[in-house]
């Protein structure tokens, strides 16, 4: 994939550490304002897109990103299907949420228990996945031949 | 409401227009068109969060016609070469499935209450005792993540699956050593 | 009822589009247009006029007993959902259409059917 100027580059430089910060703050407010994991999970992979696209880069280094994004987002499943297990194992169902977790005062950042914690798992999912989808539909080579 | 009658209208031409056009790229900004304005609606209709995710959706599902198209090819270039008996046969088959669905949709929309008062008889119970049996402010949030937790679990088992079967269909791969049989 | 004929009248479109169309990305786009459609019925159903959105925002209506005017929030917890798995079914049908072309070097479903040894 080609990069662009130098004039791109710089801005989306300067953008993608914004988008970056916002999404991660949809994710973390999920219980508390609308949004939560998927909205700022597909913002993060957005900034991850823009600067891929400004940069550029030739496709061995595309292939070992996208390996280390689905890395990431096994992880993120795996982390969401831990805090269902928890449930389960401490005390008698599958996703319990009001025995096992903190659940705090209302409209405070560290409250609602399972909730902010499946929403960082989510966002982490949903990022890299997209990100990994990306990279593939628009980075790979074409390899059949006539 | 004349707010939401308008945006409608713009909707369906959007759709029209993505349908008929020759021309792939702007087929495909006219699904972005049609997605804004069903955010929109979503705003107007009090559901920030469907908003919130459908404008970021909608963003990423052009960016990536958009890949494609430009690898590929721009222009439609089956438009021009209709054939008759295809044509009247495709015509047919619509009008076969789309009068079997629309005699379905007559029987539920006697049903279906009135636009503006649903009728949440599930709903009360919800908001009532939402806050203080999960402690999220974000109703929408304590559905999907505490009272309905297994829908998401499907979900991220669902996008899994998606992730994995592109990166499947569209693998990275490497050049064969010369000299191999 | 005229929102709820308007979204009828969305997934007929996709859905001439999906049948009648021979350009592969044009089919995608039939396939998305049946998604937006489905969505959006669904949302709203669940609208009240004169409501709030379904957040708890200030101190008073913490209180238990306080009335709250919400509109629905379950069919929005299902579209949440429906709308991602939506973006998902999109990107894989992409990825398909871009090996196809690939082999075949066009997008028209009618070239497909020749089998070639």
């Amino acid at each position: 994939m080609r990069g662009m100027s130098l004039i791109v580059q710089v801005m989306a430089g300067l953008l993608a550490g914004m988008v970056f910060l916002y999404g991660g703050y949809i994710i973390l407010h999920g219980h508390l304002t609308p949004g939560g994991g998927f909205a700022g999970g597909v913002l993060v992979a957005a900034a991850l897109i823009l600067l891929s696209l400004a940069y550029g880069s030739v496709e061995q280094v595309e292939k070992r990103r996208y390996i280390f994004s689905s890395v990431f987002e096994s992880l993120g499943g795996v982390f969401f299907l831990a805090l269902a297990l928890v449930g389960y194992f401490a005390a008698d169902c599958f996703f319990r949420n009001t025995g096992v977790f903190y659940l705090g005062k209302p409209l405070q950042l560290v409250s609602g228990g399972l909730i902010p914690l499946a929403n960082i798992a989510i966002g982490v999912k949903v990022g890299a996945g997209l990100f990994a989808v990306f990279l593939a539909l628009g980075a790979s080579r074409f390899v059949m031949k006539e | 409401m004349i707010e939401l009658y308008i945006l409608l209208g713009v909707m369906l031409a959007a759709a029209l227009v993505a349908s008929e056009t020759k021309n792939l790229l702007a087929a495909a900004v006219a699904l972005g068109l049609v997605g804004f304005s069903v955010a929109i609606m979503f705003i107007l209709a009090q559901a920030p969060d469907l908003a919130i995710v459908q404008i970021v959706v909608e963003t990423l599902t052009v960016v990536f016609f958009t890949a494609v198209i430009l690898r590929t090819t721009e222009i439609d270039t089956t438009a021009t070469s209709g054939l008759k008996m295809e044509t009247a046969m495709f015509i047919a088959a619509f009008l076969a499935f789309g009068g079997l669905f629309l005699s379905l949709i007559i029987g539920v929309f006697r049903e279906l209450p009135t636009f503006g008062q649903p009728l949440m008889r599930l709903a009360t119970d919800y908001i009532q005792f939402g806050l203080e049996r999960t402690g999220a402010a974000n109703i929408v949030a304590a559905i999907i993540l505490d009272f309905r937790g297994y829908d998401t679990l499907g979900e991220a088992t669902v996008l899994f699956t998606a992730v994995v079967g592109v990166l499947t269909v569209m693998r990275f791969v490497t050049k064969k050593k010369p000299g191999g049989s | 009822m005229i929102p709820y004929i308007a979204c009828v009248l969305l997934f007929l479109i996709g859905l001439y589009v999906v049948v009648s169309k021979r350009n592969l990305i044009k089919i995608v786009i039939g396939f998305c247009l049946i998604e937006y459609a489905v969505n959006l019925f669904f949302a709203l159903v669940g609208f009240k006029k004169g409501a709030l959105p379904p957040i708890i925002t200030g101190a008073d209506q913490v209180r238990l007993g306080v009335a709250r005017n919400f509109v629905d929030p379950i069919p929005q917890a299902l579209v949440l959902t429906a709308i991602v798995i939506g973006l998902s079914t999109t990107a894989l049908m992409l990825s398909l259409a871009l090996r196809l072309y690939e082999k075949h070097k066009t997008f028209d479903v009618s070239e497909f059917r020749k089998l070639k040894g």
